[in-house]
């Protein structure tokens, strides 16, 4: 988008481009703009107003589902050019068109910019017709915003403030439909404040294609409903609470758990699976309430699953691990962990050692582990991890880094094909240390008798398992929203994340102590910010040579490879 | 600026002169009316308005008026409150008002009487009383709970109810055609 010149004439366009006039400002809007599905269609006013840097409000409209237009909310006035008698534009004797205003308004949501056209956003006839809207949505709305979830971060509150009237002139009895309405397993409905904008019924139907919600009843009487005899179920059902403007649809999970405007909002990533989508994780005080989806339209639009979102519980669990232990530790203190493990591998032999990383680790901290590999001559893997796909974001492969892990060499090409072979080795007894990064290899076929055999032992995790128990040295580590970080996605997308919470206790980033054992057992220092480890790792690795740190923004980068 | 310190005379310097005129002073006074308050065994009358210690209160149905919206916690600037919100479950207790807090508790050491609680309250459930002097052993002990808060805050009389309105308009929609209800 680019100002035009005052000189240009507004129906002498670029080729591709639309001149139009917003609030007096002439700027020049694409012809096309793509739509919810990405298919490029005419764009719309709504469109052509948000490249000009004018706000129109809006509640139907949202850009990543088809246009419905019946809320009303964005109406504007507009005019186009005035065609003579030859259906030529008629222009002023100073050459400018003449412009003819519509008698009536129009949506700005569904209505094709045309060109020359001029939208008028803020006359006294739109803020009439946005106060009347308002007025009409807020007749039978109960105004619970003191116990409404939705309060913060409320449409209705939002625009009632910047775009409605001071008092309600509403003296009848006020229309009451059910509240506390059981959607489904994980939404709640209260089809009071619902001002039904059908966002939640689109998303269901045109995006998961899970035709579950409808309206029913006519008039005031109007409520969104799940069709008789079904619930809404799906694995995308919580991001219908995101979408709603307003408080109708809240999600069960995070009903009356804290107000929004307390929540210290982190930009992050999913772990749950290899997609990696883009969260806000919402913490306060050390705890997390809530992840949310952040939009980014190369990975998962506007949207995450259920399942992502409410895999969260688990790190406050009770059996998180918070000093180093073991049973050659005496005191639970770093200084000695490191001390002792440092000590024990520059003992061991290539080829008698084996490295088994999880594929939850950040590729900084698989660096770190390739390089400690790479030293010591150990053969590497990670533990696979994998669940039912679906068609829209759930991938199977539900470790969050296992691309990381491959192009950094330390999973096998086939994830896990090593573990057996390890297994082997160790009953055999060929290899006598094995290291245990994030995992728990009981769990993933090597047995603990057989790791009862080992001369040497060492694992970490972030719960006790059955491997650290067993362990002659563990260490704690955290979950990714207690450390920063980098995981590279299922389609080699790399993408950091932020540190939202604290670790417990003494437990600390895998980063943290991975470089201080690389350092203590290689004796190379790779610095231990994950700025300074992603600048070694880009000089090493090839995959990750084109990319700086600063460079994955809140986005992040697709790899070359 | 310096103070020149005048040079003193004989009489001045035996300080008897100065002496007799602070007697007379304490004599004019033990004399005179009596103005010292014998606190804490007689105590001020507080004035209406005054702004004492935040408490929660009932309205006169024993509704805690209180709906956990955590606007008090948001506003209160030393940051005295905690509201400890209800968490998801359906509490079938709470009636149509939905919400109420699992607790609540002020820290009256940092409590700077400001108001600004009081005066956020959409529920009209939180009111400065006349309490001016707290007293406790512990820090712990100045941390006043819920229950502490609304036994302290009592009862207050709501002339509106708007929820019990809520309430009423709406069972009155369950039969067609609807019940007029005033
Ligand atoms: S009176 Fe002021 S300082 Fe005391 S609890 Fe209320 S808001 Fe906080
Ligand atoms: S006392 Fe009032 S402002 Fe504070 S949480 Fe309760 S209802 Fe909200
Ligand atoms: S946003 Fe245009 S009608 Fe709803």
């Amino acid at each position: 988008m680019k100002q035009s010149q005052q000189s240009n004439d507004p129906l002498a366009a670029p080729p591709g481009m639309i001149s139009v006039t917003v609030d007096g400002r002439t700027v020049l809007v694409p012809r096309t703009m793509p739509d919810w599905q990405g298919r490029q269609v005419p764009t719309t006013m709504l469109q052509a107003c948000e490249l000009a840097g004018v706000t129109v409000p809006h509640y139907c409209y949202h850009p990543k589902l088809p246009v419905a237009g019946n809320c009303r909310m964005c109406l504007v006035e507009y005019g186009v050019p005035a065609l003579g008698p030859d259906r030529k534009p008629m222009r002023q004797p100073d050459g400018s068109l003449v412009i003819k205003k519509s008698p009536r308004p129009a949506i700005a949501c569904a209505t094709p910019v045309s060109p020359g056209m001029e939208i008028y956003t803020s006359t006294p006839t739109v803020k009439l017709m946005r106060q009347s809207v308002l007025e009409f949505l807020l007749i039978n709305h109960p105004l619970d915003c003191p116990i409404c979830d939705q309060a913060g971060e409320c449409k209705l509150q939002e625009y009632s403030v910047e775009y409605g009237r001071a008092s309600s002139r509403f003296v009848e009895t006020k229309v009451h439909k059910n509240k506390q309405v059981d959607l489904g397993p994980r939404i709640m409905l209260d089809q009071e404040r619902c001002i039904l904008c059908s966002r939640c019924i689109r998303f269901t139907r045109d995006v998961v294609g899970d035709d579950a919600l409808g309206i029913v009843n006519r008039g005031s009487y109007s409520a969104i409903a799940a069709y008789p005899g079904t619930t809404f179920d799906n694995n995308y059902t919580l991001n219908t609470a995101d979408i709603c403007p307003v408080g109708a649809l809240t999600s069960k999970d995070f009903r009356f758990q804290m107000r929004v405007w307390f929540l210290k909002e982190t930009m992050s990533l999913c772990a749950s699976c290899g997609t990696g989508c883009n969260i806000v994780i919402g913490s306060r005080e050390n705890r997390i309430y809530r992840f949310t989806p952040r939009q980014n339209d190369a990975v998962n639009s506007c949207w995450m699953c259920d399942y992502g979102r409410l895999n969260y519980r688990w790190i406050e669990r009770a059996d998180r691990l918070t000093n180093p232990g073991g049973t050659k530790l005496t005191k639970p203190d770093w200084e000695d962990a490191i001390n002792g493990i440092a000590a024990g591998l520059k003992q061991t032999i290539p080829g008698h050692i084996a490295i088994v990383a999880s594929a939850r680790l950040t590729n900084e901290e698989l660096y770190l582990v390739r390089r400690l590999a790479q030293f010591l001559g150990a053969p590497t893997d990670c533990a696979p991890r994998s669940g039912p796909a679906d068609n829209l974001l759930l991938c199977a492969d539900r470790n969050p880094n296992t691309k990381g892990a491959q192009l950094l060499g330390i999973a096998a090409s086939l994830p896990g094909a090593n573990l057996p072979v390890f297994a082997r080795l160790i009953r055999n007894g060929t290899i006598r240390s094995l290291l245990v990064f994030g995992e728990d290899v009981t769990r993933h076929g090597i047995a603990p008798e057989d790791l009862a055999r080992l001369d040497f032992l060492v694992a970490s995790d972030i719960h006790s398992n059955g491997t650290t128990m067993i362990s002659h040295y563990f260490l704690p580590g955290c979950a990714h929203v207690e450390k920063r970080g980098s995981f590279t996605n299922v389609h080699g997308r790399i993408q950091k994340f932020e540190k939202a919470v604290d670790p417990p206790g003494l437990a600390r980033p895998e980063l943290y102590w991975l470089s201080e054992l690389v350092c203590r057992v290689t004796g190379q220092s790779v610095g231990r910010t994950v700025e300074s480890v992603f600048e070694a790792m880009r000089a090493e690795v090839p995959a990750f040579r084109n990319i700086a740190w600063a460079d994955l923004e809140d986005h992040g980068v697709a790899t070359s490879v | 600026m310096i103070a020149e310190r005048p040079t003193l005379k004989l009489v001045d310097r035996l300080y008897l002169t100065a002496a007799w005129n602070g007697f007379k002073v304490t004599l004019r006074h033990f004399l005179g009316r009596k103005v010292t308050m014998q606190y804490p065994e007689q105590r001020w009358a507080v004035p209406p308005g005054y702004r004492g210690a935040p408490y929660l209160v009932r309205d006169q149905t024993g509704r805690t008026k209180c709906v956990a919206c955590q606007l008090c916690e948001f506003i209160c600037p030393p940051r005295a409150i905690r509201v400890t919100p209800p968490g998801p479950a359906v509490d079938p207790s709470t009636g149509n008002v939905e919400k109420r807090p699992r607790q609540f508790e002020i820290n009256m050491l940092r409590c700077i009487y400001c108001g600004l609680c009081q005066e956020v309250c959409p529920e009209e459930a939180i009111f400065l009383m006349q309490d001016y002097s707290l007293t406790g052993c512990s820090r712990e002990e100045m941390v006043y709970d819920m229950e502490r808060l609304l036994a302290l805050g009592g009862v207050h009389h709501d002339h509106v109810r708007k929820w019990d309105r809520v309430r009423r308009e709406a069972a009155a929609q369950e039969t067609f055609p609807p019940n007029p209800i005033y």
